[in-house]
């Protein structure tokens, strides 16, 4: 039986301001095709946006369950205005039993009743995952740019704690939040009169230096990676150090078929020169990279050297 | 009125004589290693440097704080924990700390030595405060610098600690603690390594033209014309272009110093106890001239005098200046 048999795939928080509408026809396509089992919801970037999107979330998370996906709601990374914090306690003290907090304000009003740790929360280390699974926490999703060598020690620290362990493995990797919003900033606006510009970049925007390379994408107050990640060679090595869950972040492209391919590769049903041909058609013209699990340049795309 | 101490930068055992001699009330400053976030070439203590400054510090009445705020990856925890062992036995005064295994392991083996909560930890919540220091026993939280005045005097009723702020120095735009942008471009982390924009990566490239491109590992991050003065190519202060700026843009922010010095009495009477200058990359006389400057405008206005802020200006060698998210929050 392959290592990664019992390895379960995660579909992450939408980090963009897509409409309402988007959202429902892509978590509709989500429950009926994708072979996720776990999906994150609801705002985990930029409050203004979630009023926009809150009220579908009951039956998106009915339609989910019932296509047999567990629901995961994700809080906030940045917390400091009222209605921030407001969203942030409101979620931490809801009866649910899964929740991903992403601030220490979250954590906060979550107690020492069960959680996940989210991305933003900065497990870097054993201690630290140590310390969470004290407090509480039932899983913990590792920084983006945490190396191999890391998330082997913390994978194994947290799973003799029977922590789950989650790493992004598809998608633009988050590199910086901030007060200021970007999307606002490009558009001569600021965060309080914003109206929405960043809704019509359904995957970012992206940022070109004067010589022409695109490095970086705005997404309101997030910046991201140009590249997406793509950690597709590596999941054998990730599930065989005891990392039990892989994240696909939602990027503009088929996600129901980067699902697929994420799958057929974990079930061992596709060669892996194929899966990553088959990601590439998906994907068009985007760069790949995996240069953060390899300790390098995160832009950067490592080749595998096949096992001897 | 709060006591205003005045938290002064310490890159160097030289820098560190400097600003004690200039009057600061605590120093802060870091090991050689991967262990702080200022881990430059030629920067740092020893551990019988630290020692020697220790002494130095208390014979004069000042405080020394050791920054062990970044974030170990796993397998490393080690060098952190020596770290904070090697500051408990040299009597530092209190640890600046981010990472939450790391205020655990001080919290536990070191419970005699304040803890100190950096800005790298991100905490902008007085509920996110609260976890610190209800949890670590956290003393004093270095605040982000995102909030206004009346923000920070509502969080400082919200939350036990006492409240640092930054008031003069380098101005970071994103969230401290959450920005791996000097990773992905360099391959060296700001969280687990220390570095932010390192200088081993930095070229400056003359075209024939004479216009002047500053690049990290490669990436052009400015350019400027010959008349421009070249910047640092730190990446969240570089120019770049989008689809609606064609014209290359500061995309983040531009290349501005804080100034807080008109805001102190403001700060001071919303109840901020300590004001962090920034610079431990900076020369002596450079911490020399801003600590001595500081020192006399915060003893006038302890005095109630009008504070004579002329020199702070001076002081930012012609860089623009911004009170940042301080004064308004336009700045978000």
């Amino acid at each position: 039986m392959a290592v990664t048999d019992m390895t379960k795939l995660t579909l992450g928080p939408i980090a963009y301001h897509w409409s309402a509408e988007e959202r429902r026809d892509f978590y509709a396509r989500i429950a009926d095709e994708a072979p996720v089992d776990e999906v994150y919801l609801g705002e985990v970037i930029c409050s203004k946006r979630a009023p926009f999107h809150e009220p579908d979330l009951p039956d998106t998370i009915a339609r989910l369950e019932r296509a047999g996906k567990t629901v995961v709601l994700s809080s906030l990374a940045e917390v400091m205005l009222k209605r921030e914090r407001k969203a942030t306690a409101d979620l931490a003290e809801m009866d649910a039993p899964e929740i991903e907090i992403n601030n220490a304000a979250g954590l906060y009003a979550r107690g020492d009743r069960p959680h996940r740790i989210g991305p933003f929360m900065n497990a870097y280390n054993e201690a630290t995952i140590a310390w969470m699974a004290r407090q509480g926490a039932s899983h913990v999703c590792l920084p983006a740019e945490l190396p191999g060598e890391a998330i082997a020690i913390a994978a194994k620290a947290a799973r003799d704690l029977g922590l789950g362990v989650e790493v992004q493995v598809f998608g633009r990797a988050s590199l910086a939040v901030s007060a200021r919003c970007y999307h606002a900033r490009a558009h001569g606006r600021t965060k309080d009169n914003c109206q929405f510009v960043c809704e019509d970049d359904a995957d970012g925007m992206p940022l070109c230096t004067t010589d022409e390379r695109v490095i970086l994408r705005v997404n309101g107050i997030q910046t991201q990676s140009e590249s997406y990640v793509d950690l597709l060679p590596e999941m054998p090595q990730l599930a065989s150090v005891g990392v039990t869950h892989l994240r696909l972040m939602p990027q503009a492209v088929d996600m129901v078929a980067v699902a697929q391919v994420f799958r057929d590769a974990l079930d061992e049903k596709s060669d892996s020169r194929d899966a990553e041909q088959a990601l590439k058609d998906i994907c068009g013209d985007v760069a790949f990279s995996n240069g953060f699990y390899h300790g390098q340049a995160g832009y950067r795309r490592i080749a595998l050297t096949t096992a001897s | 009125m709060s006591l205003a101490e005045l938290i002064c930068p310490a890159g160097t055992p030289a820098a560190l004589r400097t600003a004690v001699d200039a009057g600061a009330d605590a120093v802060y400053c870091g090991f050689q290693d991967a262990t702080n976030a200022r881990n430059f070439p030629g920067l740092n203590f020893t551990p019988d440097e630290l020692a020697d400054a220790v002494v130095y510090a208390h014979a004069k009445g000042t405080k020394v704080l050791l920054a062990l705020n970044t974030y170990p990856p796993a397998g490393k925890v080690d060098l952190w924990r020596q770290a904070a062992d090697t500051g408990a036995r040299l009597g530092v005064d209190a640890f600046i700390v981010a990472d939450m295994g790391v205020a655990d392991y001080i919290a536990q083996t070191h419970p005699q030595v304040r803890l100190h909560l950096s800005v790298q930890a991100a905490a902008s919540s007085p509920e996110a405060i609260r976890y610190y220091c209800e949890r670590f026993g956290v003393k004093r939280v270095v605040l982000p610098r995102i909030l206004t005045i009346p923000e920070i005097k509502q969080v400082r009723k919200d939350i036990p600690c006492e409240i640092e702020t930054f008031i003069f120095g380098n101005h970071g735009l994103m969230v401290e603690g959450r920005c791996s942008l000097t990773n992905y471009l360099t391959g060296q982390s700001t969280n687990m390594d220390g570095v932010c924009s390192p200088a081993s990566d930095v070229e400056y490239k003359r075209d024939a033209d004479g216009t002047m491109s500053s690049q990290l590992a490669g990436f052009t991050i400015d350019c400027f014309g010959p008349d421009e003065k070249a910047g640092y190519p730190t990446i969240c202060k570089g120019r770049y272009t989008a689809p609606h700026r064609p014209d290359a843009y500061y995309a983040f922010e531009e290349p501005v110093s804080l100034n807080l010095s008109r805001l102190l009495p403001e700060l001071i009477d919303a109840g901020v106890h300590a004001f962090k200058i920034e610079g431990r990359q900076r020369s002596k006389s450079y911490v020399r001239g801003v600590v001595t400057a500081f020192r006399h405008a915060v003893d006038d206005i302890r005095a109630g005098r009008p504070a004579d802020m002329a020199n702070l200006v001076a002081l930012t060698e012609g860089q623009k200046q911004t009170q940042g998210a301080f004064e308004t929050k336009k700045w978000r």
